[in-house]
């Protein structure tokens, strides 16, 4: 698609020497689309294929060594055996992965939502900031097993408690890297809106807060891996069992039990769950930013 | 299309009331800086004023001043041709600022780049949204409305800049050194747009150069600047008519005019 100018300012001028040839209008943008396979765009796939290989072959290095050993299970499992425990358990370890996402979850949307919101209260007030962020900050350095146990004691619900520690842990990267983005807006377009008068929501909702998006979800990119951690380790510390129990629990009791390939299967939906959500805050930060910010731009050259 | 004699020096000559009126304006920063002492400016309606001078002279400051961006330490900066005031007694919507960079929200298309004085004066989006377009058509960059600002060259960026100024319609815009980054036939294609617009327009253009040559191309009176402490130096008129195109680049008028900035800023760099 290419659009043209008929009109151009220096066309309304009889003495300018005027061509349609070599303006701007000539550059007018042509938005070609890329070529994808199997809709992922081809320059990404070797991004893809790399590191998918590279777990394959340790995969089946993996399983030969313990074949070729003669490895007992309860020592190292084959991967082979850890999934086939993986499908027999899916019962009881489904439910567990559920319980985990869902503290996962909510803690995050804790972080986000006590994060922005505080970090915005920041930036409106440097008093607020003064006194609170010194706090934020020991929570944030004091380790979340270390206080988790009292947590619990004086909450006393075992998955609210839960829900606290993940978002003790989850909640500092948000809060520290929005309060960064809100204070980073290029200085002459903060006079801009001053020049025209705009009010402070003005100023927070055209200005502030696009500019700190980019910081925004840097920190969302690790508070999402954050925030499972901090459910898992959290859980690790409180020990409690029964139907309700998430993936820790069950690698505890596995533990126990001696059922090691259980464990191992455990700790594969801990680390999948991970992955998948780190790649899903980083697509969700590449489709916010990839038409305007520099990190996300593909330049071409 | 205008070719008549420039209202600007006609209107100082005819005693008309100037349309911002700066007396014995001086600015000291907290850090002790004296960056302007006792300055007398007027600027008259639809002239063409260019500030000429060192690095240094306060010139940054003295538009930031005009637009009120910060606080003079004494003086006056009084706009008496100014006939809409809002209830702090600052003239509304007459200001436009061009920065020396584009200073675009990277965020935002061409358009909402431009929209945005619109928009912060609460105009409905739909009205805004056509004001902005034609004020895109105006600078040469219809078909970029949803560029984003990387997307575009230097000087394409320069001219969203100017029309985002100008958007507001506004009676003086304040240029801080715009062309200062671009190559020069690029500066000189915007110098030659930029005084198109004006002809059209009439704004009260104020433009702040380190260039001798695009000051006396641009304007009808090059003020001269000095520095430590920052202070007006000399006054050059050009009284060239417009439009003004290569071949007055190119006259002995022209040449001439320049050997006297150019004296006049040497004096203000030994002053
Ligand atoms: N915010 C500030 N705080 C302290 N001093 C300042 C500030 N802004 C400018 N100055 C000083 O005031 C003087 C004038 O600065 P200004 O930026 O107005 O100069 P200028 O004429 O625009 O220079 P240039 O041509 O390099 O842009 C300089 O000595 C500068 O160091
Ligand atoms: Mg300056």
């Amino acid at each position: 698609m290419r659009k043209r100018a008929t009109n151009s300012m220096s066309a309304d001028l009889s003495t300018t020497v005027s061509s349609a040839k070599g303006t701007d209008q000539d550059a007018a943008p042509v938005f070609a689309l890329e070529e994808t396979f199997l809709g992922i765009s081809k320059s990404r796939w070797p991004g893809i294929i790399a590191p998918l290989v590279t777990g394959l072959i340790f995969i089946g290095f993996w399983e030969g060594i313990v074949r070729l050993k003669g490895i007992p299970s309860y020592i190292l499992p084959g991967p082979i055996i850890i999934l086939q425990t993986l499908f027999a358990d899916w019962a009881t370890l489904s439910i567990a992965l559920g319980v985990t996402l869902k503290i996962t979850f909510a803690a995050l949307i804790a972080a986000v939502s006590v994060g922005v919101a505080l970090a915005i209260l920041f930036t409106q007030s440097k008093w607020l900031e003064r006194s609170l962020l010194p706090y934020a900050v020991i929570l944030q350095v004091t380790p979340v097993v270390s206080i988790a146990p009292l947590i619990i004691i004086w909450v006393g619900d075992v998955n609210l408690s839960l829900l606290i520690c993940a978002w003790l842990v989850a909640f500092f990267p948000i809060l520290s890297n929005t309060i960064m983005g809100l204070s980073s807006a290029d200085h002459n377009l903060v006079s801009l809106f001053q020049l025209y008068g705009a009010n402070r929501w003005q100023t927070l909702r055209y200005l502030r807060l696009p500019a700190a998006l980019p910081f925004f979800l840097s920190g969302l990119k690790i508070s999402g891996g954050l925030a499972l951690i901090g459910a898992v380790v959290a859980e690790f510390v409180a020990g409690t069992g029964g139907t309700a129990s998430g993936l820790a629990y069950r690698i505890l009791e596995s533990g126990y039990q001696l059922k090691i390939p259980r464990m191992f299967a455990a700790l594969l939906l801990i680390s999948t769950s991970g992955i998948l959500i780190f790649l899903t805050t980083s697509y969700i930060s590449h489709r916010l930013l990839h038409r305007w910010h520099e990190s996300a731009i593909k330049r071409e050259s | 299309m205008n070719s008549t004699a420039p209202v600007g020096s006609a209107a100082r000559q005819a005693g008309v009331r100037p349309l911002v009126s700066v007396r014995a304006l001086s600015k000291k920063f907290s850090n002790g800086t004296l960056a302007l002492r006792d300055v007398d400016l007027d600027l008259f309606p639809g002239e063409f004023v260019s500030l000429l001078g060192p690095s240094g002279c306060g010139k940054s400051t003295l538009l930031r001043l005009i637009s009120d961006l910060s606080a003079p330490s004494a003086g006056t900066i009084e706009w008496p041709g100014a006939d809409s005031a809002d209830a702090y007694g600052k003239a509304e919507h007459s200001l436009g600022f061009v920065f020396q960079e584009p200073t675009l929200m990277p965020w935002a298309q061409t358009l909402d780049n431009v929209t945005l004085p619109l928009r912060l004066k609460h105009m409905n989006a739909g009205e805004a949204r056509d004001r902005a377009a034609a004020m895109l058509d105006l600078v040469g960059l219809k078909g970029f409305e949803k560029s984003y600002p990387r997307e575009l060259s230097g000087g394409m960026k320069m001219r969203v800049s100017i029309a985002r100024a100008l958007v507001t319609e506004p009676k003086v815009l304040l240029m801080d050194e715009p062309f200062a980054a671009l190559d020069e036939i690029t500066r000189h294609k915007l110098n030659d747009d930029l005084l198109a617009l004006w002809e059209r327009n009439r704004f009260t253009a104020v433009f702040v150069t380190h260039s001798v040559f695009e000051s006396v191309y641009l304007s009808q009176r090059v003020v001269v600047m000095a520095a430590r402490p920052g202070r007006v130096m000399s006054e050059v008129m050009v009284d060239a008519p417009f439009p003004r195109d290569n071949l007055f680049r190119t006259s002995a008028d022209y040449a001439h005019l320049c050997r006297l900035g150019s004296e006049a800023l040497k004096q203000a760099i030994d002053a």
